[in-house]
């Protein structure tokens, strides 16, 4: 259809949207509302699109798929789009949040409408690009651009500290992306080309897996975050728009993972068995000291970023331990954790827009004027913690299953980490929901609007659908993740055989 | 050779050498009421210039016994010169209209600079070389202190010239010192004499050779004149010194490095990644404290150089590539960013402080908005065109396995990025100020024009790169005797 495939429709569809809000005038209330709705109309018909590729999706086969090739730079750069089963629920994912921020911020963005709906539809095009590209360049491309609307987000209509926080969180990415280009750069300068199939099929040599390694952990560490390079993220979080929050805990951070999925692990097995004792020892201090941080904060969405950082330290312990328990419960994890947080930044914006304040201590006894909201923060706060039946237990409960496969040290301390995020958790429910309702500004506040319904209650039933049924995300990506574990095994065979040679000639 | 077709190959300097004597007539006959019609003459004149540059030569050739060539890497670095003299007088009209300076030298000397860079480009002999230097630098001295007025222009002037002189001298010794070692003034003898080897005197004559080069380049150690230069000139002359001239001094350099001494990479190679690095680092960290626009834009165009240094440093065709992407999209970031820095004024005062373009994006938007492309494009950001004139560059340094001087570039890109994003922050995060009036459409147009470029460049990237890489592998093949 029209020369190019559905994928390049699904990347460049947004960008039809903002060439239609750029003719808007959003002086005026009309212009203001005609731009609202061309941004959820457009976010929409991206996920239709995307449901419609999902459709087209061939879920057992581990190739990629709905594959287009375009001649680009040429000398071995080119437009290639593809998925397979680890990028396709990124994909879907993306493209099934995007209109949720845009009605979070139906009502709350009040100036340069136009712009904010721009900076959002430009996000939405590079990270779905992210997830389809299948040239190393292309993915950089994806991967970097969207520093830019992002940076305009959390600096235009962030709180008061965003100026340092939007310099803090360009950057931070910006450094570990660098060195990341350089890696792809080293690759290139081997291979002659940075077309990702070939490159997955390319054997580097293991002083240099060390150093690229080494280079794409710089940036996917920084993006995950990982311990101790996560001090952007309370930052960002904490000034960012509801949506950009949204946007940030639910697709930017998955983006870190996707990489050591998507490179680290296939490209540079050798390199990644050598490292995985730091991936786990760096995870587990993810898991129980950012615990141990969200505990004692006195923001909302501070502690959900810290609960965050402990979440994603789950996500790199499964990935490593390399079976196919640790990297399907991550790849689970991280789609759950898209929903769960970015839910939870929903209900932090919902208050937010009433009382604007964040301090958990300005709240308390919410229930008795909310319980609408009560109830459904009550499933995503057990979501979050990592209740049986919700979508935050499967993911939790696989990747530590798959942690007790490769260390049971490791899933032993990474356990704890399932207590303490009930702790911080819980207390943060009993202090906003429950004790006595006696501040006189809360006196007035009322329960969720018709539209706040229309954000939360989706999310709500899909949270607990994938709690009792996460076939549908484990289906999609077990091919892709059978096959992954199978090349990383016989990587790993081939050069330990390699190793035992010389000593067998003797 | 007839004579026929050595004005074929030398078209561009004899259409611009007979546009400027007839400039000088006019001008000298009509006196200050021709300004306007020289100058229109004189972009009529580059522009004529340029057409003449688009018509490739098949194969190097050689003119005047060996003075000048002719080929396609030397016609690639012409255009982009070209572009940039014309753009500086486009903008420069009305500017020194509005200031009551519009004499018609002033175009005559833009084009007296410009014939200088073209034969600077077409060198292929020390002599030449030397010729087409001081024709430019003569030309730049005294158009930097040309709103003679100003006290800080006529210190710009002064310093430019006090600097400038002590360079050609440099340049000059090194030059002697080579034709004392090796017998020969020809870049192709200089490397038939050499056999890959090189004598101390050869090796002390090359190092003076590249101080006086990189202090045209403006590169460390030899970038002092910059920031005080920039900051004093007139702004539309500060445009003119970070464009035309900085990519005729690149491709003499280019030139001189892999036609005259190809066999002695190593010798040359460690004096530019020196001047690489140091250039990347201060460039980096001496933008940072600045507030004023223009002294910020003199750090951002040390910074820039060591940049495409980086792919001077690989010595191959692969480098050679890169650093003309570098320089074709440097020149359109900078001639943009120049529009916007020359079109901030307010009741017709021009300011330039960095602080002056407060809240810009509530109070004229399209210009905040492509300043902002050009600021995010000059820090190197996908997928805006900055990024690939990067990563052009730092592939050939991997190539050429400069992994140390390729990690301390990247990071001191980073440290860049902050004082661009500092200036998207002013315009962007800040409360308004003082609104700029209205833009001229010249203004306009080169700032949305170089915008649309930087933010396109990658949709269809294909010709641009392959007449690059084509004009590399020329010139690294014209080396061979």
């Amino acid at each position: 259809m029209f020369g190019f495939g559905i994928l390049s429709g699904l990347v460049f569809l947004p960008l039809v949207g903002v060439a239609f809000i750029l003719t808007q005038n959003d002086q005026e209330a009309a212009g203001r509302s005609n731009v609202r709705f061309a941004a959820l109309i457009t976010t929409l018909a991206t996920f239709l699109l995307s449901v419609v590729a999902w459709g087209r999706f061939d879920q057992s086969s581990a190739a990629f798929q709905l594959v287009e090739a375009k001649h680009w730079f040429g000398n071995g750069l080119g437009y290639k789009l593809g998925v397979d089963g680890l990028s396709m629920p990124f994909v879907l994912l993306t493209t099934f949040l995007m209109p949720f921020c845009i009605l979070a911020s139906w009502e709350t963005i009040t100036f340069r409408v136009k712009e904010y709906m721009i900076a959002f539809l430009v996000l939405e095009t590079l990270m779905i690009g992210v997830f389809c590209a299948l040239d190393l360049v292309l993915f950089y491309i994806f991967f970097e651009g969207g520093l830019i609307p992002m940076f305009l987000i959390i600096g235009i209509w962030g709180g008061k500290r965003r100026i340092y926080a939007s310099f803090k969180f360009f950057l931070y990415t910006l450094l570990g992306s660098l060195l990341m280009l350089l890696a792809i750069m080293a690759m290139y300068a081997q291979a002659g080309t940075t077309d990702i199939p070939t490159l997955l099929a390319t054997h580097f040599s293991a002083q240099m897996q060390f150093w690229l390694w080494l280079g794409f952990f710089a940036s996917f560490a920084v993006k995950m975050p990982m311990w101790p390079v996560h001090t952007w993220l309370p930052d960002a979080h904490v000034e960012a728009p509801t949506a950009g929050s949204v946007i940030l805990a639910g697709i930017l951070l998955k983006m870190g993972g996707y990489g050591f999925i998507r490179f680290s692990l296939p490209m540079f097995p050798n390199a990644s068995h050598y490292f995985a004792p730091m991936m786990f020892a760096l995870s587990i201090i993810a898991i129980i000291y950012t615990s141990l941080v969200a505990l004692v904060q006195e923001d909302m969405k501070k502690l959900i970023a810290y609960s965050s950082v402990a979440h994603m330290g789950f996500v790199t312990m499964g990935l490593f331990a390399m079976n196919e328990e640790g990297v399907q419960g991550a790849v689970f994890q991280m789609v759950s954790h898209g929903l769960v947080s970015g839910a939870l930044f929903l209900c932090v914006g919902v208050v937010y827009d009433r009382m604007h304040t964040r301090e958990i201590a300005a709240y308390g006894g919410l229930v008795k004027r909310m319980p609408l909201y009560a109830r459904l923060l009550m499933v995503f706060t057990m979501a979050n913690v990592g209740l049986p039946g919700t979508s935050g237990f499967v993911g939790e409960f696989l990747t530590l299953l798959g942690a007790f496969g490769a260390n049971s040290w490791v899933a032993l301390f990474a356990t704890s980490g399932v207590i303490l995020s009930a702790c911080y958790a819980l207390y943060l429910y009993r202090r906003v929901i429950f004790g006595v309702l006696d501040k006189p500004s809360l006196a007035g506040i009322t329960d969720l609007s018709a539209r706040e319904m229309v954000l939360l209650v989706p999310l709500v039933l899909l949270v607990i659908y994938y709690g009792v049924h996460p076939g549908p995300i484990l289906g999609a990506s077990a091919a892709a993740v059978t096959h992954l574990v199978k090349g990383y095994d016989a990587a790993l065979h081939v050069t330990q055989t390699a190793a035992l040679l010389p000593l067998i000639g003797h | 050779m007839t004579a026929g077709s050595i004005i074929g190959h030398a078209l561009p300097e004899f259409v611009l050498a007979i546009g400027i004597l007839v400039m000088l007539l006019l001008g000298a006959l009509g006196g200050e009421k021709r300004a306007w019609l020289v100058t229109e003459l004189a972009i009529g004149v580059l522009g004529l210039a340029l057409v003449a540059c688009l018509f490739e030569p098949k194969s190097a050739t050689l003119l005047f016994n060996g003075l000048l060539v002719d080929d396609a890497f030397g016609r690639f670095m012409k255009a982009l010169s070209l572009i940039g003299s014309i753009a500086t007088l486009l903008m420069a009209m009305a500017w020194f209209r509005r200031r009551g300076l519009d004499q018609f030298e002033f175009p005559v000397l833009v084009c007296l600079a410009t014939l200088g860079m073209m034969i600077l480009i077409s060198a292929d002999n020390l002599m030449t070389l030397y010729l087409g230097l001081e024709l430019m630098s003569l030309a730049l001295y005294v158009i930097a202190a040309y709103a003679r007025n100003d006290a800080r222009a006529s210190e710009a002037g002064l310093k430019y010239f006090v600097l400038g002189a002590l360079s050609s001298g440099l340049l000059l010794y090194g030059a002697s010192l080579i034709y004392g070692f090796a017998g020969t003034l020809s870049f192709v003898g200089i490397a038939a004499m050499l056999h890959g080897t090189a004598s101390l005197g050869i090796t002390f004559g090359l190092t003076f050779l590249m101080a006086g080069l990189a202090f045209k380049m403006s590169v460390v150690p030899f970038h002092m004149w910059t920031p005080d230069v920039y900051e004093g000139a007139p702004t539309p002359v500060t445009a003119f010194f970070a464009s035309a001239p900085k990519i005729a001094a690149i491709a003499i350099t280019l030139r001189v490095v892999s036609v005259a001494f190809p066999g002695i990479t190593g010798e040359w190679r460690q004096i530019i990644i020196f001047m690489s690095v140091a250039s990347m680092a201060l460039g980096a960290f001496g933008a940072i404290g600045q507030t004023n626009i223009k002294r910020l834009m003199a750090y951002s165009s040390i910074g820039h150089m060591g940049f495409a240094l980086v792919g001077l440093a690989a010595g191959t065709a692969q480098g050679v590539e890169g650093v003309m992407l570098y320089m074709t999209i440097y020149l359109v970031m900078t001639l943009g960013t120049f529009a916007a820095i020359i079109a901030m004024e307010v009741k017709g005062q021009a300011v330039e402080n960095i602080a002056d373009l407060a809240g810009l994006s509530s109070t004229n938007f399209p210009m905040a908005f492509f300043l902002a492309m050009m600021m995010f494009s000059l820090a190197g950001i996908p997928p805006l065109a900055g990024f690939f004139a990067k990563w052009y560059v730092f592939v050939a340094a991997i190539h050429a396995h400069l992994y140390v001087m390729a990690v301390l570039g990247v990071l001191a890109s980073a440290v860049a990025a902050f004082y661009y994003l500092r200036i998207v922050k002013v315009m962007f995060f800040d409360a308004a100020g003082a609104t700029f009036d209205r833009a001229s459409l010249t203004l306009r147009g080169l700032l949305a024009g170089a915008g649309v470029l930087v933010m396109v460049f990658w949709v269809w990237p294909g010709p641009v790169v392959a007449v690059a890489h084509h004009a590399a592998q020329a010139l690294m093949q014209g080396q061979k005797p």
